[in-house]
């Protein structure tokens, strides 16, 4: 009953959504504010169906209920309940309901935080949102039924849940990804407001700044969650792979990046107004194109869900409604002259420029790099598969033009800097970041010149925000009245910005330094890794929830001292066979030390072991979750909704003069 | 060209994209290459078909090589037998990788059709072939010799496969030979 009742909901959100899309739009074209004022509870009702569809899914999970096709084939009853819970999103039907239970809890809660949007601007902003709300939605009721039954002839129990999902990491990655994925149709259906308004001005730009703001940090930190998982789970110490669904979400996560910061450029000084409202499409599309990679089977990946071309087929019609249609719109209505703002080229605006020269070669990069197997294949030349060495021989370049510029930014004035005042700015963080950059990685012998070029940069990035931090401090007339001055939103690029420098450090540290150690080893056996003395005592059984391990008990050592046990586990799980390695890390701010068990070898007990120690691998996921912090710091700042409220003031001026 | 055209290329642009989606949507990229290419086969320790030997990766590397995907479940395989069998006897190295199979089945099948290889590894559970990324039987490495992977070929191994695609790529192993 419960799933039958789950789907009637979903079927009830859908037409609630076809009524979003269309009365409210008709009423902002023709005037009728009564079909405008529908919006926000079209909205909330949305949220509610889509909700109670949901909670009836993870019902049928929780329970067991075997009958339930999706049940029957991703979960099983040894499972601990907090991964049956999981299981929900942790397969393609359940996936997608949590993507449409996410955009109608974006759209619900753009209806109900935003009182003070023009009603004009607010029932097309929800229009946009509903219209993309009917493709997901068609394409769960009409390819992927989440609610279907086996009927007669439920099992008895359930093949259980992918292994490599059963994971704390994996219970919150999708979810997370999600709602940065589907959080940017927000700034999309902003940007279409306004091209069908036909007013690109900086209130559009200001009202889409929080809600994208909020969108990438939690794409921020979906990616990082993914890596960390990937680095633990799939056992061999890797942590990015640039495999498509990767490259999927970090596509968007790239143009988003360059969009917050067109964005700040459009809200304060009214420029490249064409160029953010492309990218507010671009950064959606991205979203999009990533769901259609994942599910259409059109690349292969250790992530795409099983697959089936009609469902590809469906994604591809949309993704073509939507983008298609988003971009003839935008080739009509944007305004196809350039702003007469002008700016110098000495001037905060054309660093941020290139900041979207930046992650846009990025973003194309690894679009084309993804796409590439695919284009040739469809040219019929051939497979090629595309991997690390182009990524990173574009990326690292890429990146290493980006950190300069990033670090004359906060000291960067708008309109028109000159050089001279750059120069006497930047002279000490220059100087001192040459010399860190020469001297810190003496600490690590042997001396390595990426890690030397990688500290430079980034303490170059660090003193020229601690120089801008300094300044604002210096111009207050007490330090206590100069720290209240400074506004969330230039915490939230500090932070943000300490962030990227963080993940700088930790990327190339980790790249450069990290040991490795594939060997046979036998009970009583040690081995030395880089200071570290690794001795295998012994291989016992243990027996978990659902699966049966080999585990294997390490003692490290560090000049005699104690410093960790270590048990990695081979699992085998019950339901499905299948065999997991679970690697066993012993976590550190500067260095991990990281276990994983191969095969066994020969019939005396011996094993492979894979050794790993990594450092500073850990700065790479704390700079993702600065970055997210300073995303979300800087959506708080008051300025956004001090905004509000005068434009509320001044639409009851208007109504009240009316 | 109108200031308004240049706004039109991201359309433009979009079009081409969806264009080789769409192409994408009935193509196969379960054909693709193995992740393994150029990278070192995995070590494994698994019993040798009709024998009590245990096999690791030295007992099949150490020449350039082929590593044969087989099972008697395996109804190409019956048509790719002969073919190897012809290769054997040109010299040629071929290790089998018995894969998810029962030793009484797969021992009769050799010593029915022949034995095309100078070892049979028996990969009951499938654990070498989940390492190895095996999508199904039949399927063939191409080893070099220090047992690295060079090459995957998913399918039948036929006279046009070898003589096209494999054959090249074996002889400039053999040739480029460094002693390992």
């Amino acid at each position: 009953m419960i799933p039958e009742i789950g789907h009637f909901a979903l079927i009830i959100a859908f037409c609630l959504s076809l009524i979003l899309a269309t009365v409210p739009a008709w009423g902002a074209w023709r005037g009728n504010s009564v079909a405008m004022a529908l919006a926000p509870s079209l909205a909330v009702g949305m949220l509610v169906f889509v909700a109670i569809s949901f909670a009836c899914l993870a019902t049928a999970f929780l329970q067991d209920d075997f009958s339930v096709q999706l049940v029957a084939s991703h979960s099983n009853s040894l499972l601990p309940p907090i991964y049956k819970f999981s299981a929900v999103w942790g397969n393609h039907e359940g996936s997608l309901l949590l993507w449409a239970l996410i955009l109608a809890f974006w759209t619900a809660a753009v209806a109900v935080l935003s009182p003070q949007l023009p009603l004009l601007v607010l029932s097309r902003v929800l229009s946009v949102m509903g219209a993309i709300a009917i493709g997901f939605m068609a394409f769960s009721l009409f390819t992927s039924n989440p609610f279907a039954r086996l009927l007669p002839g439920a099992p008895a129990d359930g093949g259980d849940l992918n292994p490599l999902l059963q994971d704390p990491g994996l219970i919150i990655h999708p979810p997370l990804l999600y709602m940065g994925y589907v959080g940017f149709s927000v700034a999309f259906a902003f940007a279409i407001a306004a091209l069908l308004g036909g007013r690109l001005d900086a209130s559009w730009a200001r009202w889409s700044r929080p809600w994208t703001n909020i969108a990438w940090g939690f794409l921020s930190l979906g990616i990082m969650l993914g890596s960390w998982w990937a680095y633990y789970e799939l056992g061999w110490g890797g942590w990015w792979f640039w495999d498509p669904v990767e490259n999927a979400s970090f596509m968007p996560w790239l143009a988003g990046t360059a969009l917050i910061h067109s964005l700040a450029a459009t809200e304060k000084r009214g420029l490249f107004k064409s160029w953010t409202v492309l990218l507010a499409i671009f950064a959606f599309s991205l979203s999009l194109l990533g769901t259609f990679l994942v599910r259409s089977g059109v690349l292969t990946s250790v992530h795409a869900f099983a697959t089936d071309p009609a469902r590809g087929m469906f994604i591809l019609v949309f993704l073509a409604v939507v983008v298609g249609g988003s971009l003839t719109l935008y080739a009509f209505r944007a305004p196809a002259v350039s702003s007469r703002v002008g700016f110098d080229w000495v001037s905060r605006e054309s660093l941020l420029l290139c900041n979207n020269v930046v992650f846009l070669v990025a973003t194309l990069t690894v679009l084309f790099g993804t796409l590439f197997p695919l284009i040739v294949d469809a040219m019929g030349l051939g497979k090629v598969s595309v991997g690390p060495p182009y990524f990173n021989a574009v990326f690292v370049p890429l990146m290493a033009l980006l950190v300069p510029v990033m670090g004359m930014g906060p000291v960067s004035r708008w309109k028109r800097d000159n050089v001279s005042r750059w120069r006497q700015q930047l002279l000490i963080p220059t100087a001192v970041a040459v010399l860190c950059g020469i001297t810190l990685p003496l600490l690590h012998a042997p001396y390595n010149i990426w890690v030397a070029l990688a500290v430079l940069l980034s303490s170059w990035l660090l003193l020229g925000l601690l120089q801008d931090f300094w300044q604002r401090l210096r111009n207050a007339s007490s330090t206590a009245s100069g720290v209240k001055r400074l506004t969330p939103s230039y915490w939230g690029m500090v932070i943000a910005h300490l962030g990227f420098a963080a993940c700088v450090i930790g990327i190339v540290a980790t790249s450069q330094y990290s040991v490795e150690h594939d060997l046979k080893m036998e009970p009583g056996d040690s081995r030395e890794l880089a200071g570290y003395e690794f001795r295998f005592i012994e291989v016992a059984q243990v027996r978990g929830p659902n699966f049966v391990a080999d585990e294997a008990r390490f003692e490290v050592t560090r000049n005699g001292e104690w410093v960790a046990n270590l048990n990695p586990q081979k699992r085998r799980y019950l339901a499905s066979g299948s065999i997991m390695t679970e690697a066993a890390i012993d976590a550190g701010l500067f260095r991990d030390l990281y276990v994983a068990m191969g095969e066994p070898v020969g019939t005396d007990g011996a094993w492979a072991m894979r050794l790993h120690y990594k450092p500073m691998v850990r700065w790479m996921w704390l700079g993702a979750i600065l970055m997210a912090v300073g995303a979300f710091a800087a959506a708080a700042d008051k300025r956004y909704r001090r905004q509000r409220v005068a434009t509320k003031a001044s639409s009851e001026a208007v109504l009240h003069g009316a | 060209m109108g200031p308004r055209f240049k706004l039109f290329l991201p359309l433009f642009l979009f079009a081409l994209l969806a264009i080789v989606l769409f192409r994408g949507l009935f193509l196969d990229p379960s054909e693709m290459p193995s992740a393994l290419i150029d990278r070192p086969l995995p070590s494994f320790s698994l019993p040798a078909l009709g024998g009590d030997r245990q096999l690791s990766r030295e007992d099949v590397t150490g020449e350039v090589a082929l590593l044969n995907v087989w099972a008697t479940w395996c109804v190409s395989c019956r048509v790719e037998h002969p073919y190897l069998k012809q290769l054997a006897d040109k010299g040629i190295p071929i290790y089998g990788l018995n894969y998810k199979d029962s030793d009484s089945a797969a021992q009769r099948w050799l010593d029915e059709l022949g034995d095309p290889y100078r070892l049979n590894i028996a990969d009951r559970e499938g654990t070498l072939g989940v390492d190895l990324g095996v999508y199904g039987a039949p399927e063939t490495y191409l080893l070099d010799a220090n047992g690295v992977v060079r090459y995957r070929h998913v399918g039948v191994v036929d006279a046009q496969v070898w003589e096209t695609v494999l054959e090249p790529l074996y002889r400039e192993l053999k040739t480029g030979q460094v002693a390992p």
